[in-house]
């Protein structure tokens, strides 16, 4: 098949067994990114994003657990895959950039022994040209003077460049799959904007799939070609990032677009979805969103079904909104 | 840095001095070494000579002064019981006082981090709480008791160790050293192990609580995300980390290692420096007395000041701030 996706998620779930209960942090999550494609994971904080990224490396830590479905990294099946072909995958098929950037480096190792190591895990190169690849790696996401920069501790960065050192880090192996983790989120918009640029270019030129998590809707617009929104713990609303975004159909998705603020609404009241995200121990019965739902009917008691309802839309919700506009 | 070392220095010679004054003042108000040292059928002219001989006639600023100027030009003055230089004396018993602190100082390292690594990954473990137990222990027993029982249990009952003296030893640049002999460490075994348990105990915490906090910061899980292996992620990324207050705080240690290996040394009669201050302090031997807490002093400050260098090398953010300074 020359046509299979890079990565393909179906109905994953990962649970946090805590001593207050079973936490859901991913239930039935089902999402796919093809070569070079850019898929966009939004939601609020707590709705499962983050640890559905962290379940695509096998990161997930206790109490949390895959406890279902399937990740199918160019066919093959990630859950339940051995801790060693899990590290042989991490960093060199799959990496992934967090979202501190003052937090990823470790503060004690200089960069240089921080990239080399990440090719040496995978890969038995020469010390020389382990470094000339960091130092070209470093070149691309556009720090200047590298070979110098090599030789700096992570204090020595400002946040904008460690986080292109993140990146850099990320790229070193040229990997298949990138799961980025609201990458720019702790940076300001112009180095944001940057960063935004280098990787789409990025992807375009090398066929890298890009999975960026994020809760900003205005990134996903500019940047992604899909969009997969999650509210908690589960995929509500996705597909081409134009429809979802011009044509949200789940009233959660219509909620959050409509909560941006825009520049030609000044003086009114921003608009925002009533009420809190639930907690993921105790989710209402049925549908998670209906109690924060101003179309929420007694069907709603029943939980409502991913389906699809145009050409790769997929919407879960019992009164999906008129196809035609907001 | 030239000016952070030079800075550090001069402090350091002024708690040395200040350090002086207290103990010479403590050491003069307690007891008189007359009385002790003086024959019992001695007459009144006798005991004035010694008075006179020894200097104990002089006002104690006098005193004082004439200390200050001797131990300037390296003279610590005569120990009163055997006649010869206090410094000599303890020169001659410092290498046996050093080599069982360095022996229980690796004892603890040896074992105190990888069981405290250990702890803090598995915090959940039966065997991570029976060292968490134990480490407990180590704390609150007293060191003179668990030598005793050790003595009693290893060379008493079980007969598999000497319980006390240095055994054979083997000159290196005119220094014994006992390491190097097996019989040397057989008998060095248990004073040591002894006096590394209290050290152990707080390594095996400080490296666990270290583990635990370390264990959980987002660079250790970006190295697993790197795909790097459990082996170079604990033996790298998270053991540099660990090890800033590891290294702090053994290196003060140390100094306590020697200043207080008196208890051990005089539970299993091992011929070092600590045994020589109770015989001193028995006798009230005021220059060794006085020697040896200059001395220790010295150690102190000189641990210190290493510890200081040391923690600018592994951590490199203490050394911009110190280039700033």
């Amino acid at each position: 098949m020359s046509d299979q996706a890079t990565l393909e998620v179906r109905n994953l779930q990962t649970h946090f067994f805590t001593k207050a209960g079973v936490v859901k942090a991913v239930d039935d999550v089902s999402f796919s990114v093809g070569k070079g494609k850019i898929l966009g994971l939004v939601g609020e904080s707590g709705s499962g994003k983050t640890v559905t990224g962290f379940s695509i490396l096998g990161l997930v830590d206790e109490p949390g657990r895959v406890v279902g479905g399937e990740i199918l990294y160019r066919g093959e099946n990630l859950v339940g895959a051995s801790q060693e072909r899990m590290r042989q995958l991490r960093g060199n098929n799959i990496a992934m950039i967090f979202q501190d950037p003052m937090m990823t480096l470790n503060p004690v190792l200089r960069i240089d022994t921080q990239m080399i190591e990440a090719i040496k895990a995978h890969q038995k190169v020469s010390d020389d040209e382990a470094r000339q690849r960091c130092r070209d790696a470093l070149g691309q996401v556009g720090i200047p003077a590298p070979e110098e920069r090599l030789k700096s501790y992570p204090h020595q960065f400002s946040g904008g460049m460690r986080q292109r050192v993140a990146i850099a880090i990320a790229l070193l192996n040229k990997p298949e799959l990138i799961v980025a983790d609201e990458p720019t989120t702790a940076l300001d918009v112009t180095i944001q904007g940057q960063i935004l640029y280098e990787v789409q270019k990025l992807c375009a030129e090398t066929g890298t799939a890009m999975i960026w998590i994020t809760h900003d809707l205005s990134v996903v617009a500019g940047l992604a070609d899909e969009v997969a929104v999650m509210y908690a713990g589960r995929v509500v609303e996705s597909g081409e990032v134009d429809g979802v975004l011009d044509a949200p159909q789940h009233p959660y998705t219509a909620g959050l677009i409509g909560s941006v603020p825009s520049r030609n609404a000044r003086g009114k009241r921003l608009q925002q979805i009533p009420g809190m995200t639930p907690s993921l121990l105790n989710l209402p019965v049925g549908c998670a969103f209906k109690t924060r739902c101003s179309y929420s009917t007694p069907v709603c008691e029943a939980a409502p079904v991913l389906s699809e309802v145009a050409g790769g839309r997929q919407v879960r919700c019992h009164h999906p909104l008129a196809t035609e506009a907001v | 840095m030239t000016v952070f070392v030079i800075r550090r220095l001069l402090q350091a010679a002024l708690v040395v001095l200040i350090m002086s004054l207290l103990v010479f003042g403590g050491v003069f108000l307690v007891g008189d070494p007359v009385e002790m040292l003086v024959a019992d059928d001695a007459d009144q002219a006798e005991r004035e000579m010694m008075i006179k001989s020894m200097g104990l006639d002089l006002p104690f600023y006098l005193q004082y002064l004439r200390f200050i100027g001797n131990a300037l030009q390296g003279d610590m003055g005569n120990s009163f019981v055997f006649q010869e230089s206090a410094m000599h004396l303890i020169a001659e018993r410092m290498p046996a006082t050093f080599e069982l602190a360095f022996a229980a100082l690796f004892i603890a390292v040896v074992l105190g981090i990888p069981l405290g690594i250990y702890a803090g990954l598995n915090a959940n473990s039966w065997i991570s709480k029976t060292i968490m137990t134990s480490s407990i222990l180590g704390f609150s027993l007293p060191t003179f008791w668990v030598g005793i029982m050790m003595i009693l249990f290893f060379a008493v009952i079980m007969g598999w160790l000497p319980s006390s003296g240095r055994g054979d030893t083997v000159n290196v640049f005119g220094i014994p050293i006992s390491l190097l002999t097996l019989d040397g460490l057989s008998h060095m075994l248990l004073p040591a192990v002894n006096l590394a348990l209290f050290k152990l105990s707080m390594v095996i915490r400080l490296a666990r609580a270290g583990t635990r906090e370390v264990v959980h910061q987002d660079y250790i899980k970006f190295a697993r995300a790197k795909g790097l292996s459990d082996t170079r992620i604990i033996g790298v990324h998270l053991f540099k980390n660990i090890m800033i207050p590891v290294v702090t705080v053994l290196g003060l240690e140390f100094g306590g290692l020697v200043a207080f290996s008196v208890v051990t040394e005089t539970v299993f009669a091992w011929p070092g420096m600590g045994k020589l201050l109770i015989d001193s302090i028995n006798f009230l031997d005021r220059p060794v007395i006085v020697a040896y807490l200059m001395f220790v002093v010295v150690l102190f400050v000189c641990i210190n000041l290493i510890v200081d260098v040391l923690y600018s090398v592994l951590d490199p953010r203490v050394r911009l701030q110190e280039m700033k300074s």
